[in-house]
């Protein structure tokens, strides 16, 4: 009641404020003018908290967002970059499918890195890019790299934010699938990329009667160069996991640094075959009361992998389950059935799991399960010799939030916020422990519920999973959007939305829709948008972003050549408003053609697009970048190429031709 | 009396220079401190050219330095050659080369002056004196040169007829407002230039009752 009070109260005075301002700004018009908000707020049907919420997320023109969410672009294979609170989008980064608009795919550069993420034998065109992860400097996120996996074949990339392009896509050598990645441990060592469904190493054949013996999970740890800014496969491994479906990660922090957790599902061994006569993986996978939450004590691993205690698969290194057994690198601790999210508490010390089937989160004390391993109290192993920690011995407390919670993110003031997919909701509630004298709450109990539209699968708080959490912000990533934007036809957009947490006195305040019509996104997360510091412009003319250094093919005005060797044609170009040099390039059809184009501008946003039919290629050229293609010229023609960018009034002057002589 | 006396003047007795300090120093203080202007105005910007259009928030700027120009020149350069004019590196070379020479010369002259005690001093300082007026009459000549010297080829000749933009306060071109400024480096050797007069004065005042008696003494 009194947060309503307080709510309506605010709503009024900014109303006034709105008028006020508006006739301190011109007094001639003063009555109309606040007359003004008022009639289009009564014509457009809007609340005074419609307008508060519009006053929260209004942005003028040229005003720039607080903060900046990275998402993943789901089966675009792309990372959208959305400004909060205004939530606009403002990138759109090609990762793992190729993008026409920043030539990603097209150049022989970002071909290479698309080219080497393939599994052998294969050219893939999609990804399914899941689970973004900012780099971290101390467990608070630095703004320097960004990674994020593709379930669909299990790859990893790495974009650098210096000037949001993707450097690196790996493939795992092990499996298909993935899902428990991308996460990071406190200081960007290691990238966690967790499988999902269990099989056979990559490239390997099993029926599905030898699952059991065969088939695997796995979680692997890409060690990060980061002044190499590239993940180092040759100081990377992998740990080789029970058939269980491994899920959702997260890295341990502060006390708990140097542990990972990895939740599973599927702890039957369930194989499905629903035509066969058994149940649905559905069923299957869930008739257990409880799976396991992994316990991974990631230094005792590194030092097994340095000491070479290792068997390798695919060329990788892989610490067999038995080691791993052994050793208590790998301990269980048992989880309500087929949860979803394990995340840690800003401080490392709770590990909350996310129910999915059960209306509970159930919190973890770190401490506990430390003291367990050290102290050998395990309740028995299972079938593949893990030792199990009792789930009394290391429970802290259960907290029921609703129906099919998720995923869990905190703020700066003690509150955890977790979101309800089948309850179409998300939680406040808040923590205990210490936490209790920050929050002021009895510790462990629910505060406060918002419906959200509809169906929320992950959700983000501005820097919700650091160590220094901000509040104020949170997105709910929603499946659904159902009623929500007008109807696009069947297959309907996301819904992105935003939400006040700020006043933990106050009910949560539903701020902005976004739709995404682009893919499915699963997670995002919210950096402070001062931590990114990215190029204007690239560094020197002859600039290859593949590299982030300066390409050998780059070259400056007056340098312009085409030479003929062979059956081979190079061609050094250069790109600047608004002409290419040469605008005449002749072959003969059948030669070799290698084309370096260089943009030579300094001038922020003098970006230019190289596009040449037929033979299919698009570039874009950005102020100092140097690309390449290359191609064989096996059709004659005549074939107009021109910059794809609208760069200046005499744009469509910046053109030339390709000829090829039959 | 000596040969050089004649040019240079006579020497100042010690006992006079003991007793009359001030006198003396006086003129040496003052157009010493006309040399240390414009040596420091080396370091400093002469002029500067300002373009505003929408696209460019915060315009695009140009510094004109003694020896160089610094700031978004190649931008400028890029605009400039859609109504053909030619790149600035081109302007002034000679100028530009021989600039730190130049002042090093006048500064040598400067300090010549402050030895002569003779109405020569008047001589030696007077390119120094000029030499503000100089540089922006090779300015405007330049301004001149460029501006009505477009290419008749260029993409836009036909919308921008050849031009001399101003080389102080506003101007127009195309969608540009453009505002030239005098700096520092400029104004400071305006500065030296009236401290040289005004040490020239105190310098007749000292010395000529001196060359009157030395003369005839």
């Amino acid at each position: 009641m009194k947060s309503k009070i307080y709510r309506l109260l605010s709503s009024i005075i900014i109303l006034t404020l709105l008028v006020l301002t508006s006739c301190g700004q011109d007094k001639t018009e003063n009555n109309e003018t606040g007359d003004d908000v008022q009639a289009v707020a009564r014509a457009r049907g809007l609340t005074p908290e419609d307008l508060l919420a519009a006053a929260k997320t209004y942005l003028p023109s040229g005003q720039k967002d607080e903060y900046m969410m990275f998402a993943s672009g789901g089966h675009s294979g792309q990372v959208f970059v959305i400004g909060i609170p205004s939530m606009r989008l403002l990138k759109s980064i090609g990762v793992f499918t190729p993008e026409p608009w920043q030539g990603w795919g097209f150049s022989k550069e970002t071909k290479k890195i698309l080219d080497d993420s393939n599994p052998s034998g294969t050219k893939l065109t999609w990804g399914d890019s899941h689970h973004p992860a900012l780099s971290e400097t101390n467990g608070d996120y630095d703004g320097e790299y960004l990674f994020i996996n593709d379930k669909a074949n299990a790859r990893v990339a790495v974009i650098d934010l210096k000037d949001f392009e993707t450097k690196q896509i790996i493939k795992n050598p092990l499996s298909y699938s993935d899902h428990g990645g991308t996460f990071v441990t406190p200081n960007t060592d290691y990238v966690i990329e967790g499988g999902q469904y269990a099989m056979p190493w990559a490239g390997t054949y099993a029926p599905l009667s030898e699952y059991k013996k065969e088939y695997h999970g796995m979680i692997t740890f890409w060690k990060f160069d980061r002044k190499a800014g590239r993940i180092d496969k040759s100081k990377s491994f992998a740990l080789e996991l029970p058939p269980y479906w491994q899920d959702l990660a997260d890295a341990g922090k502060l006390i708990s640094d140097g542990y990972v957790f990895l939740n599973s599902f599927n702890t039957e061994l369930a194989v499905g075959g629903d035509m066969e006569g058994n149940p649905p993986f559905e069923a299957g996978a869930s008739q257990r009361d409880m799976d396991y939450l992994h316990v991974i004590n990631l230094r005792q691993a590194e030092k097994l992998f340095q000491e070479g205690k290792t068997k390798i698969v695919n060329g990788f290194s892989v610490i067999p389950l038995d080691v791993l057994a052994k050793e208590n690198v790998l301990t269980f601790v048992p989880e309500p059935k087929s949860p979803h999210g394990v995340d840690v508490t800003p401080d490392g010390d709770y590990l909350v799991i996310s129910g999915k089937l059960d209306p509970h989160v159930t919190i973890f004390n770190f401490s506990k399960i430390k003291d367990a391993i050290e102290n050998s109290r395990f309740q028995g192993k299972d079938e593949f010799g893990v030792n199990i920690i009792k789930f009394d011995d290391v429970l802290e407390a259960q907290v029921e939030v609703g129906l099919g919670p998720l995923h869990t993110q905190f703020d700066d003031k003690g509150f955890a916020y977790t979101s309800l997919f089948l309850e179409s909701a998300v939680a406040r509630w808040a923590l205990g422990g210490k936490w209790k004298e920050k929050n002021g709450s009895a510790g462990w109990t629910l505060i406060d519920k918002i419906p959200i539209n509809y169906n929320v699968g992950h959700l983000a708080v501005a820097e919700g999973d650091n160590v220094h959490p901000d509040g104020k912000y949170l997105v709910s990533l929603d499946k659904w959007s159902i009623d929500r934007f007008s109807n696009v036809g069947p297959l309907l957009p996301q819904n992105f939305q935003l939400i006040d947490i700020s006043h933990p006195d106050q009910k949560m305040q539903l701020l902005y829709d976004m739709p995404i019509g682009v893919g499915e996104p699963h997670y995002a997360q919210i950096i402070k948008a001062d931590k990114i510091k990215p190029w204007e412009v690239y560094p020197e003319i002859g600039w290859d972003p593949g590299t982030q250094t300066k390409s050998e093919f780059g070259v400056t005005a007056g340098k312009e050549r085409i030479k003929r060797s062979g059956n081979t044609v190079e061609i050094w170009m250069t790109a600047i408003r608004s002409h290419f040099t040469p605008e005449h390039v002749l072959v003969n059809k059948g030669e070799k053609v290698i084309w370096h184009v260089t943009n030579i501008e300094r001038a922020k946003d003098a970006t230019h697009g190289f596009g040449l039919p037929y033979y299919d290629y698009n570039l874009s050229l950005e102020p100092g970048e140097t690309q390449t293609i290359e191609f064989t010229a096996n059709t004659a023609g005549v074939f107009p190429y021109y910059c794809t960018e609208f760069c200046s009034a005499l744009h469509l002057e910046m053109a030339g031709y390709f000829m090829v002589q039959p | 009396m000596k040969d050089i006396e004649l040019i240079f003047g006579p020497r100042i007795p010690k006992e006079l220079l003991i007793r009359e300090k001030k006198r003396f120093l006086m003129p040496t203080i003052i157009i010493g401190a006309a040399a240390l202007m414009l040596f420091l105005s080396i370091f400093m910007p002469y002029w500067k050219l300002t373009l505003m259009a929408p696209q460019y928030p915060g315009g695009l700027k140009m510094e004109a330095f003694v020896n160089g120009v610094s700031g978004d020149v190649d931008e400028i350069d890029e605009l400039n050659h859609y109504i053909g004019m030619r790149s600035l590196k081109e302007a002034a070379e000679l100028e530009r080369s021989l600039s730190i020479i130049m002042i090093v010369a006048l500064i040598l002259l400067i300090a010549a002056s402050i030895y002569a005690h003779s109405p020569f001093a008047l001589f030696l300082t007077i390119p120094a004196i000029l030499y503000p007026l100089v540089f922006l009459g090779d300015l405007y000549f330049w301004m001149q040169n460029f501006g009505m010297h477009l290419n008749p080829h260029a993409p836009l000749s036909s919308a921008v007829k050849p031009f001399v933009p101003p080389i102080i306060g506003e101007g127009f071109v195309g969608q540009f407002k453009t505002i030239a400024s005098w700096e520092p480096g400029l104004i400071i050797s305006f500065i030296a230039s009236a401290l040289i007069i005004i040490g020239l004065y105190f310098h007749r005042k000292a010395y000529k009752p001196l060359m009157e008696t030395g003369f005839k003494g």
